[in-house]
């Protein structure tokens, strides 16, 4: 799938990676002071594209804000960013536009995918629309919804810093970059069909008349 | 699977039918049957000219709109707007549904004014089917439409107020439509995506307490209105940005099929609410602004205003909604719309009626109809062709926004990059209807 | 019932046998009008003293489910001060290249509409001067999403979907119009260079 990053680079360098340290009391102080750090200081990538995009920014907005989150500024650079939140709709011309943004930012990144139409497609199957961004991107937390509520994609934030807190300095596979492989999938080609399948009532969807 | 591989060449614009050069393009020399290319561009063209890219991720574009601008230092020559990058296929979807079940996408297209949308679709197969709404069922929808208005309209101010550097008016304008939002919320169950219509009435009548409430929020709308225009209406730097920047004369937005205020600011009286009224606008006493210059402050004085009248037809309509209290909301043709629970529990023939409908759906007779809405971006037109089926032929939506942006380029030309981003926000554009 | 429109009776008039026929539908009133003689309609509606339809309302096109059914290009046009509508069409041959006549002179319109009919149907309006691709991506392989040929989820399967999609870079999304700006045509690559010197048009072949 990805390559290999950190090995790669380790293997030039020559030098010891933090993962051959095994996990003692000081890794543990660490990675408590680092997650701290990091989940609380999330700013945000706001990659809106349709209705999920106005709900992100009523959760911006002073009724919910998500600025006591930490999120206070909304970083519309990748290259500043932390987490990118993909709110709204994919469609397959923006496929390289959202790899090209996820690709720019660089590590300690995650990416929360806001929405039925990010997560799975939403009501779009149809042959404009990417079937869940995990397609394309690696996501860390799907918050359901169409669009969700404010109160969704807080309590989505909330399972991201919870998982943050679960994260490790010495897990040498968390901070790997996910490329595309040389075929141009991040996925394996049949993972993407599979994933993009219709299943339950949407099978019946596609008939004409 | 099998790999299709698929030959593609790139187009070029400037080439007629047979191939030959129609428009020479800037800076390419037609040296009569070749281009002379590569060895490159003429010298005294174009080397000092930067051709930069804004978007389609960027938070100025108001959703995936991509931009790119050819500058000749901080002057653009030329903008040329590239759309599509939220095209969802809508009226393909719509091929494949019912026709009630093509009211939830309505939501997603203009996501700005949700309710709008709903009652714009509506009408477009009331009309092909013939049908006459109640009249409650009428000022209910035009409760709808007007609170649309509202609603994207201040999303229109706080974004262009960011736009242009002043960022308070945008946390005024989500305050006041939470409010909105919480009354849409009460009415449909949801804040955004409300599928408050039906073909033939309405997903719901109004819960207990609502009026009051949105009498309320009539009382004391007019409050944040005056706040905004307090702080734009005079303001220097405000007045500075605006005025006389991105204009469009009267015979040019005519002919660019501009709708909506960017019409209307550039001095044609046309509102579909005036000139082809439905949903008895006719008997609603507002007034409709028309600007003079078509420069972005009149367009803010445009849409200023038509928050105001909103309000005022707001009202107009809670005391209708009073007189008609307890009146039905939907057509009583058991073929369109679905018999009460209680009877289709009961009574046979509710119970047929109500089996043909879910599972066939509605079946509008053979036709066509366009309806044209006066939506707050524009005429919202719907263009539907029926064989007969629950499901549509053809379902076009006459996108407001498509249109108004398609005269971007002409608006831009000679103006400052920063003036660019400016008339961008003034154009008022909502890409899930651009790109449907 | 609704009258059709008095603008029919003067058309026939005027243009005799290229109209068709004539219809109401549901209040509108359409007229059918022999494809080559489209624009010199639109521009008569457009400029006569009596009829002064001077607002394009609307560009689309309408396929239907029957296959028999010819392929029509609708026209939805406005007289603003007479406060009269009128929808004109034109039926296209499915088995002939499908071709009309671009009324980009006429109103501007139809600048992006055109482009928009072009890309979902693959009708060609000649004479329009940059008929490009608008809603999917230029080199976009698989098709003209709208037509009844066409599956709602394409032709290809989703994995080669996204892999074309994922291929198609944004930047070599550039016209001819964006390029004549001088540095961008060297970033491009030399293929693509080659191309555009041999002046070539983006069709699915």
């Amino acid at each position: 799938m990805g390559l290999k990053e950190q090995e790669a680079r380790a293997e030039e360098q020559q030098f010891t990676t933090v993962s051959t340290v095994s996990p003692n009391w000081v890794t543990t102080r660490l990675d408590f002071l680092v997650n701290w750090a990091r989940k609380n200081s999330l700013w945000p990538m706001p990659f809106g594209t349709a209705c999920c995009a106005i709900e992100y920014m009523a959760t911006a907005a002073s009724r919910f804000d998500i600025a006591r989150f930490g999120m206070e500024r909304q970083s519309f650079s990748p290259r500043q960013a932390d987490v990118l939140i993909c709110a709204g709709r994919l469609p397959f011309k923006l496929a390289p536009v959202i790899r090209r943004i996820w690709d720019q930012m660089p590590q300690p990144k995650w990416s929360i995918s806001m929405g039925a139409c990010a997560s799975s497609g939403g009501i779009f199957d149809n042959y404009a629309m990417v079937q869940g961004i995990d397609t394309i991107i690696p996501v860390d937390v799907y918050v359901p919804g169409c669009p969700p509520r404010p109160e969704g994609l807080m309590y989505g934030i909330r399972l991201l810093q919870k998982k943050i807190e679960g994260e490790s300095i010495t897990d040498d596979d968390l901070r790997e970059e996910h490329l595309v492989s040389p075929s141009g999938l991040f996925l394996p080609a049949a993972r993407v069909d599979e994933l993009s399948e219709p299943f339950g009532n949407s099978v019946h969807q596609t008939r004409n008349a | 699977m099998s790999r299709r591989t698929v030959e593609y060449t790139l187009s070029t614009p400037g080439l007629n039918a047979q191939g030959e050069v129609e428009q020479i393009p800037l800076g390419i020399l037609k040296d009569t049957q070749e281009y002379k290319i590569p060895g490159e561009f003429d010298e005294g063209f174009g080397s000092e000219h930067m051709l930069i890219n804004i978007g389609p991720q960027h938070p100025a574009t108001h959703g995936v709109l991509r931009l790119v601008i050819e500058l000749d230092g901080e002057t653009v020559i030329r903008v040329i707007p590239h759309i599509g990058y939220l095209h969802s296929g809508f009226e393909k979807l719509g091929e494949y549904r019912q026709y009630n079940q093509i009211i939830p996408l309505t939501d997603r297209t203009d996501y700005l004014s949700p309710m709008a949308n709903n009652v714009g679709f509506a009408l477009a197969v009331e009309k092909l089917m013939g049908l006459e709404i109640t009249e409650r069922c009428e000022v209910l929808r035009v409760i709808a439409c007007e609170l649309s208005r509202i609603i994207s309209h201040l999303v229109w101010l706080g974004t262009t107020g960011i736009d242009l550097g002043a960022y308070t008016p945008f946390l005024w304008s989500f305050q006041e439509r939470e409010r909105v939002y919480n009354l849409q919320e009460a009415w449909t169950g949801a804040r955004l995506t409300t599928s408050v219509t039906r073909v033939g009435g309405m997903m719901a009548d109004v819960p207990t307490g609502w009026t009051d409430a949105l009498r309320e929020f009539c009382r004391t709308f007019p409050s944040t209105l005056k706040e905004v225009d307090t702080m734009f209406t005079r303001n220097a730097v405000w007045c500075g940005r605006t005025q006389d920047v991105g204009a469009m004369s009267r015979e040019d937005a005519i002919n660019y099929s501009l709708s909506g205020p960017m019409l209307r600011a550039s001095g044609v009286d046309y509102d579909v609410r005036k000139d082809r009224p439905y949903l008895g606008y006719e008997t609603y006493d507002f007034d409709v602004p028309i600007g003079e210059h078509g420069d972005i402050y009149d367009r803010y004085r445009v849409r200023l205003e038509e928050m105001w009248q909103a309000n005022r037809i707001l009202e107009q309509a809670l005391e209708r909604l009073e007189k008609l209290k307890g009146a039905p909301i939907n057509v009583s043709d058991p073929r369109v719309i679905l018999p009460p629970k209680s009877r289709a529990m009961s009574d046979m023939e509710a119970m047929i009626f109500h089996f043909k409908q879910v599972m066939e759906g509605v079946k509008p007779p053979v036709g066509e109809a366009y309806m044209g809405v006066e939506n707050p971006k524009g005429e919202l037109g719907t263009y539907l062709v029926s064989d007969g089926t629950a499901k549509p032929v053809r379902w076009r939506i006459r996108p407001p926004s498509f249109i108004n942006l398609a005269a971007l380029p002409k608006m831009c030309e000679g103006a400052l990059l920063s003036d660019v981003i400016a008339i961008n926000a003034s154009v008022d554009i909502v890409m899930g209807e651009i790109d449907r | 019932m609704s009258q059709l429109s008095s603008s029919v009776a003067a058309l026939r008039t005027a243009f005799g046998d290229a109209v068709e026929r004539a219809l109401v539908s549901c209040g509108d009133s359409i007229v059918y009008v022999r494809p080559e003689r489209v624009h010199d309609v639109l521009q008569w509606l457009k400029t006569e003293p009596g009829q002064t339809f001077d607002y394009l309302t609307d560009i689309t096109a309408v396929e239907y489910r029957d296959p028999e059914l010819l392929l029509e290009v609708v026209w939805q046009l406005r007289s603003l001060e007479r406060k009269a509508d009128l929808r004109v069409k034109a039926a296209l041959d499915k088995q002939a290249p499908l071709e009309v006549r671009s009324v980009y002179d006429l109103w501007r319109g139809a600048d992006w509409l055109e482009r928009e009919v072009f890309d979902m149907f693959g009708v060609v309006f000649t004479g329009h001067p940059d008929l490009r691709r608008i809603l999917m991506w230029e080199t976009y392989a698989e098709g003209y999403p709208l037509r009844k040929d066409f599956p709602l989820r394409g032709h290809f399967s989703r994995a080669e979907q996204t892999r074309q999609a994922l291929a198609a870079s944004p930047e070599t999304h550039y016209s001819l119009t964006e390029l004549s700006i001088a540095s961008a045509y060297h970033e491009l690559p030399k293929d693509m260079r080659e191309r555009l010197r041999r002046g070539e048009r983006g069709f699915l072949k």
